[in-house]
């Protein structure tokens, strides 16, 4: 019965979002409050419909009511209360409602926000209510979370033991808070360009939106790596798997937006390509839950197994992003760009950044679809983690080298002179450090010293610029302080978001370069040397669980002097349902590093008796490559809480205008 | 959320082998590690998107064992890599090669880049060939159009 009205809640959430749509474009057309307001109150609605039919799912999944499909497919009675909520979201049907409900839930706060100019909130709510009609419309008729079996099975096939995990629980609802998050951007975006106003009154808009979205994805992205890295047990945390470049794509494009939003919004300029990354960034969103979703990536042959719901998807995606692409290249002829400024210029660092976040997404996207175009011309290529690291790694080089310039530069005709001799520490501090690590790492690598140079060059850019503005070391310390604390909220999160970026990138150059691996057969009371520690193999035991058994091994880790380091537990669980084995990695943290341990299975030896396959990593630097995305996400959120993202629009507006005038 | 590494722990799951067993490892360790540079940068057909390093399915510790054995014969990195071309097709290759087809591919991203700094530069150029008009200007402009229509 419940199902049966969450299944009614959702055709309900269907129907309040083409009135959303209709009200909304006819309330704007007619120039009618009454009908726009009505609007408003659809979008409002068509939330709570698929939030209570969200909330049906989860209650199928809680009670374990296996007469529903996927329920059937996707849950256990015996597994842990939390996976069964997760298990909600772990099937294609499920993450279309938790997308649906995302969308819908955004409209909603759209419906509530205030101070967005009449005319642009009308459209706005409009396209995201056509948005809502073509992801419920699809999910309503072509992939319903909710419908029965008619003869329900006594216990359910449960989800993949790989997917019970914290990290990836929390992984889809956070990256699809981000992806969905750029429907609102991509709604703007197309309202603006119908109402044929892309100016920064505008952008003052897309900016807290896309910070949102930004943040979340940034989080959503690294639980993915953070639990790929953990639970895979491969000592990798990123394989450019497509899935993983699916995500990293829209993000690319949300940075890129993040920074052209702020000259639209500071100068005027670049409202047109501000306007093209919005549409873009939720495009590419669209097509990353298209590409996972559809089977299409693993083959086209795949593809074709289920090709209704792949195709209906794809026709989704064409028909959103077909009209916004559409609309931008009749409209965007218009908008004229009325800001000027010099080479060297914040502008100017920006649209490089821009130039090379496009040039990196455009790698990106071609990388993954590259095998499907090649096939479709009945040849057949590959493309792997060495194009990515190349093309990708040597554009970002060029993003890097100039960044910490970016923030320092002035508006509209910068001083590169003066900008060099603010970074000069930090670039030669980044350049000892460069120096440092090549000489005290054994192999010495020149290029990988190189790269971690640039990830210290980032961080300390960030640092002094932070420091500059405090007036560190130049003035009382009292006066510092209270700088400090008048900071706006904004800046700091610029600040925070680069060293997070810097960090990530000393993590990354560090960790792929000097990690170091060693697997041996070992027998209880073996041991094996990693990274300078020593692996000692003291007891395995059975463990049994909820819902496996678990051979577990006990390895004490040891330092040089034979000081006792850690006490690593690896185990290999086996599920009782499917029969399915994965290793639960064991993770010895030391300050910035892991020892990594992993357990493999149990041979027989020649002589009698048991050995076991123990494989161990030693990472390096390896919680910078997580620490460092997760500052990037609280600098966004930093952002996104100052009070200026806040201060009502129109006033916003007048004070550019004036000051345009006033500079000109 | 990947069916890919679904298959991948079934396939787990069947058989034994791994990159790193160190039963299948050859004797000399610089032969060893090229072998394990270049199980990075091949694809385990049966698995997608992972490569056959990190694989454990059979097909996978097949394709080590003949990687292996073209190593310790002596074949560089280059024949054993048209070896697996010829034999699984350019798709089992994780680093696509530099063809007139690839170039796309390769040269694709740096021609967007490139695109945007000339596109950048000529906005410059033509923002320094009409300087904006003055405040005053602006206000004269209207007046004589002002002046015009009436």
């Amino acid at each position: 019965m419940i199902a049966e009205f969450g299944c009614f809640a959702l055709i309900l959430g269907l129907c309040l979002s083409v009135a959303q749509a209709i009200l909304s474009f006819t309330g704007r057309a007619r120039r009618d409050a009454v009908l726009t307001g009505a609007g408003e109150g659809a979008a409002l609605g068509a939330f709570i419909a698929v939030a209570i039919g969200f909330c049906a799912l989860i209650f199928a999944f809680v009670t374990s009511d296996f007469s529903v499909v996927n329920v059937a497919e996707n849950s256990h009675t015996e597994k842990p209360l939390i996976y069964k909520i997760a298990g909600a979201w772990g099937s294609h049907e499920g993450s279309m409602l938790l997308w649906c409900l995302a969308l819908t839930g955004y409209g909603a706060v759209l419906a509530l926000a205030r101070g967005l100019p009449w005319a642009l909130k009308a459209l706005t709510v409009a396209v995201q209510g056509s948005l809502g009609v073509l992801f419920i419309g699809y999910m309503v008729l072509a992939s319903n979370p909710l419908l029965r079996l008619a003869t329900p099975p006594v216990e359910g096939r449960s989800l993949n033991p790989l997917l019970q995990d914290p990290a990836l629980a929390a992984h889809p609802p956070f990256l699809y808070a981000g992806y969905v998050g750029l429907s609102v951007v991509f709604s703007l975006a197309v309202a603006a360009l119908i109402e044929g106003r892309v100016d920064s009154a505008w952008a003052r808009w897309v900016r807290p939106w896309t910070l949102a979205a930004w943040s979340l994805l940034t989080v959503g992205i690294t639980l993915g790596s953070f639990w790929a890295y953990y639970e895979l047990g491969w000592g990798g945390w990123w394989f450019w798997d497509p899935v993983e470049n699916a995500s990293l794509m829209p993000w690319l494009l949300a940075t890129a937006l993040l920074h052209s939003a702020v000259v639209t919004e500071k100068r005027g300029a670049l409202a047109s390509w501000t306007a093209f990354l919005a549409i873009g960034a939720f495009t590419l969103s669209m097509l990353g839950a298209f590409l996972v979703r559809s089977g299409v990536l693993t083959s086209v042959h795949a593809f074709a197994v289920d090709p209704r719901r792949g195709l209906l998807l794809l026709g989704v995606l064409g028909t959103a992003s077909g009209a916004g692409f559409a609309l931008f290249a009749w409209r965007a002829p218009l908008l004229r760009d009325r800001s000027t400024f010099a080479p060297i210029s914040r502008e100017s660092a920006l649209v490089v950044n821009n130039i090379i976040l496009a040039a990196v997404a455009s790698a990106v996207l071609a990388g993954t679809l590259w095998p499907l175009v090649l096939e479709a011309f009945g040849r057949q290529g590959g493309v792997g983690p060495p194009y990515y690291n190349l093309v990708v790694g040597s554009l970002m080089a060029v993003a890097f080298v100039i960044l910490p310039a970016g923030p320092l530069l002035a508006w509209k005709r910068g001083d590169a002179v003066a900008v060099f001799q603010r970074l000069t520490f930090a670039a030669a501090a980044a350049l000892s450090f460069g120096v440092l690590v090549f000489a005290f790492t054994d192999p010495h690598k020149a290029l990988a010293s190189v790269e971690v140079a640039v990830g210290a060059w980032l961080a300390l850019g960030a640092l002094s610029e932070a420091a500059g503005r405090v007036r560190l070391f130049r003035a009382p310390v009292t006066e510092s302080a209270r700088r400090f604390a008048g900071l706006p909220r904004g800046s700091w999160g610029v600040t925070l978001a680069h060293l997070g970026l810097g960090l990530f990138v000393m993590g990354a150059a560090f960790e792929s370069s000097w990690r170091t691996e060693a697997a041996y057969v070992l027998s209880v009371g073996g041991g094996l040397d990693l990274g300078g520690y020593h692996l000692t193999l003291t007891t395995v035991g059975d463990r049994p669980g909820p819902n496996y058994d678990a051979e577990e091994a006990r390895i004490r880790v040891t330092d040089k002097a034979g000081r006792t380091v850690c006490a690593a537990a690896p185990s290999r669980k086996t599920y009782d349902t499917g029969g399915q084995t994965t290793s639960q990695v064991a993770l010895c943290p030391t300050a910035l590093d892991d020892l990594y341990i992993v357990l493999g299975e149990r041979r027989a030896l020649p002589g009698g008796g048991s050995a076991w396959l123990v494989r161990g990593f030693w990472n390096p630097w390896v919680r910078l490559i997580f620490l460092g995305p997760i500052l990037m996400a609280v600098g966004g959120a930093l952002s996104l809480s100052d009070r200026r993202s806040r201060i009502a629009v129109g006033r916003r507006a007048v004070s550019v205008a004036t000051g345009l005038a006033g500079a000109q | 959320m990947n069916p890919r590494r679904w298959i991948l722990v079934f396939s787990a799951a069947l058989c034994l082998a791994a990159a790193h067993d160190p039963a299948d490892r050859l004797s000399n360790p610089v032969q060893e590690a090229r072998a394990r540079a270049l199980f990075q940068e091949t694809r385990c057909l049966v698995c997608q998107g992972e490569s056959i390093d990190d694989s454990d399915a059979e097909l996978a510790g097949d394709l080590r064992g003949a990687i292996r054995a073209q190593v310790a014969a002596g074949r560089s990195d280059d024949q054993v890599r048209a070896f697996l071309s010829a034999r699984y097709g350019d798709f089992v290759l994780f680093r696509p090669k530099l063809s007139a087809v690839n170039a796309l591919l390769w040269g694709g991203p740096f021609l967007v880049a490139v695109l945007g700094a000339v596109l950048l530069f000529r906005r410059q150029r033509a923002m320094i060939q009409t300087p904006p008009l003055s405040p005053e200007e602006e206000a004269r402009l209207q007046a004589l159009e002002a002046d015009q229509s009436s």
